[in-house]
């Protein structure tokens, strides 16, 4: 039981992260209609843009503090939601209004530049480094479990953030705009909501948030590198599709879920060599069986 | 071109690779290398072009079927070496890559009919789990050579059945969409409800297309095996497939001819940019981006097919 209860705190850890990038590509899904493969590389850019930034926050302040740790992640997301606008602006955009495989194609195009240009040894090298401890760590004991501070510290942002984003979207009124454009984008464009800025603000809010994704992964596992997106990032659009692509609270539960799923996975010893597969595997069957996700609405193609 | 010339062609084209074979080894090994990477390459882009191109639908697990191909005659190889007569090696190949090419056949169909029911995004990232899940599946069998490789294959691929293969592949997906049956895969790119709406089931035929398009990258990897004399399932990743899709996208969706140059050019490029291979494929990517937004269409497309919608 106590193991159960381990793997389950683990999972959920793990689980946030994915959940924090899979809003990203939902976001994006639901005002372009296409798969951003650029955005699990965002999420490594905002863990390095963390390690680099770590050591000039830790100038004016204690090393090791919390609100040197929160500066660090508030200006990681802000650095990678500029860096999501400017990917937009630069590669998208041109391409608004052509047929969905084309955009797809430059998004893997996208993907791929930036990480080979990371790791040429001129921006970031391709050898793995160690992520600077942002924040004091401890580990809690009891029942037998153990909780790292970094843990709780996962949990807790992530909350706060999902929290953030939902008050946006629903409150605010830019969040309503961009409900609209995903609802319907010439009707909202007749309604006078600009269209163009309301994408590069769904890029800036994904972006922002995997990179406070890549900040928290790199907090836990400590090592991050160029490549670290590829994987991350991929698990991460599963469970944006698990949860129902376009629906926000899907991908937070789907990244939850598929979080736990792959944690307990990993713990069976027969299976824990095939972790990287059972994410694909959940995603086959989710489409099989309900291709509009858990949260999805079915929708039927008009013609 | 009717049907009794492309077979001529076809005839004449391996009439030529047979003796062009004959002849390789007066050249630099390092040359015929690259020629047999060529062959090879034009073998996996167009029959990725026959899912891609003519029936429209994208795939990025091109690598996985090629994996299943690859093992499967190497596999075949190294069990039936030792057991029969040398000079019934040509025999043992043959039968390797045939059985290499069903088995991603099959492969082809058990990934197809269940995703394929799916379309555009959807349908690539399914490919794409489903080529990972493949190479996953190699890289924790033992008997496979796991995550190490699996080393020792006999090197048979030369020249010549490099390049006949890929003869062969160009015929027989030529022929095939030319065919009166094969106008149902364009159809069913162009417009999948109107196609259905005339009688053509777009299922089935991108089931089919699927599967030969598998059918033939299994022949591929096999040569790919014989050829590099090792296989890891690294070799198969993501990354490979991406290399198919460039291939062609570069020589424009569903034209054979662009397809088979942009093959070549993937291929030798790398090798003319080995002196600065830190920037490949920083170039490689920046390719790939300014062509979708300067020329979606491929570079080697001239002229109107008056298909513009993907």
């Amino acid at each position: 039981m106590a193991e159960f209860l381990q793997q389950l705190i683990n999972g959920l850890a793990l689980g946030a992260i994915y959940a924090l990038i899979a809003l990203g590509y939902t976001m994006v899904y639901g005002v372009l209609r296409f798969i951003n493969f650029a955005h699990g590389d965002v999420f490594m850019l905002g863990a390095f843009a963390g390690y680099y930034l770590a050591p000039l926050v830790n100038r004016c302040l204690p090393a090791q503090s919390y609100l040197g740790g929160a500066i660090v992640l508030v200006l990681a997301m802000f650095i990678c939601a500029v860096l999501g606008m400017l990917i937009e602006f630069l590669a998208y955009r041109p391409l608004r209004n052509r047929p969905k495989l084309t955009v797809l194609i430059t998004a893997i195009g996208v993907s791929l530049f930036i990480e080979y240009s990371c790791q040429h040894e001129a921006i970031f090298g391709a050898a793995p480094r160690k992520f600077p401890d942002l924040i004091p760590t401890t580990a809690w004991h009891f029942w037998g479990l153990v909780l790292s501070s970094n843990q709780v510290i996962v949990l807790a942002t992530t909350l706060l953030l999902l929290g953030g984003l939902s008050y946006i979207v629903k409150r605010t009124r830019i969040g309503t705009a961009m409900r609209a454009v995903a609802f319907n984008e010439q009707a909202a464009a007749l309604m006078g909501v600009n269209i163009n800025s309301i994408i590069s603000f769904t890029f800036a809010l994904g972006s922002a948030l995997a990179a406070a994704g890549g900040i928290l992964f790199a907090m836990n596992y400590a090592s991050i590198e160029p490549l670290m997106g590829v994987q991350t990032g991929l698990k991460a659009f599963i469970a944006a599709v698990f949860g129902g692509i376009g629906n926000l609270p899907g991908a937070a539960l789907g990244g939850g879920i598929l979080g736990v799923i792959e944690t307990y996975a990993g713990g069976i010893p027969g299976l824990s060599n095939y972790r990287d597969g059972i994410a694909f595997a959940i995603l086959i069957l989710v489409l099989l069986f309900r291709p509009a996700g858990l949260l999805g609405k079915q929708q039927t193609e008009k013609v | 071109m009717t049907h009794s010339s492309t077979k001529r062609m076809l005839v004449i084209a391996l009439m030529t690779v047979t003796l062009a074979s004959l002849c390789t080894h007066w050249f630099n090994r390092y040359y015929v290398g690259v020629a047999i990477d060529i062959g090879i390459n034009i073998i996996l882009a167009v029959s990725l072009n026959l899912i891609n191109g003519h029936t429209g639908q994208f795939s990025l697990g091109h690598a996985g079927f090629m994996a299943v191909g690859g093992y499967t005659t190497a596999k075949f190889a190294l069990v039936m070496q030792p057991i029969l007569p040398t000079w019934l090696q040509p025999v043992i190949f043959i039968a390797g890559l045939l059985l290499g090419g069903l088995m991603a056949a099959a492969a082809g169909l058990a990934v197809g009919v269940p995703s394929l029911r799916l379309r555009g995004d959807y349908l690539a990232i399914v490919t794409l789990g489903f080529g990972e899940i493949i190479r996953v599946i190699f890289q924790n069998t033992e008997s496979l050579g796991a995550a190490t490789g699996l080393t020792g294959i006999p090197a048979w691929t030369n020249f010549g059945w490099a390049w006949g293969g890929a003869a062969v592949t160009v015929f027989v997906v030529a022929s095939l969409v030319n065919s009166t049956y094969g106008r149902g895969f364009i159809a069913v790119h162009d417009d999948e409800v109107a196609a259905g709406a005339s009688g053509v089931n777009p299922v089935r035929y991108k089931v089919t297309a699927f599967v030969i398009g598998s059918f033939f990258a299994g022949i591929a990897g096999g040569l790919y095996a014989h050829h590099k004399s090792f296989l890891s399932p690294t070799g198969f990743d993501f990354m490979k497939s991406i290399d198919i899709v460039v291939m062609v996208i570069l020589g424009g969706m569903g034209r054979t001819a662009g397809v088979i140059i942009a093959a070549v050019l993937v291929t030798v490029l790398p090798e003319f940019l080995r002196g600065m291979a830190e920037y490949r494929m920083i170039i490689y990517s920046l390719l790939i981006i300014g062509l979708m937004i300067a020329r979606p269409q491929g570079l080697f497309s001239f002229g109107k097919l008056g298909r513009t919608k993907a």
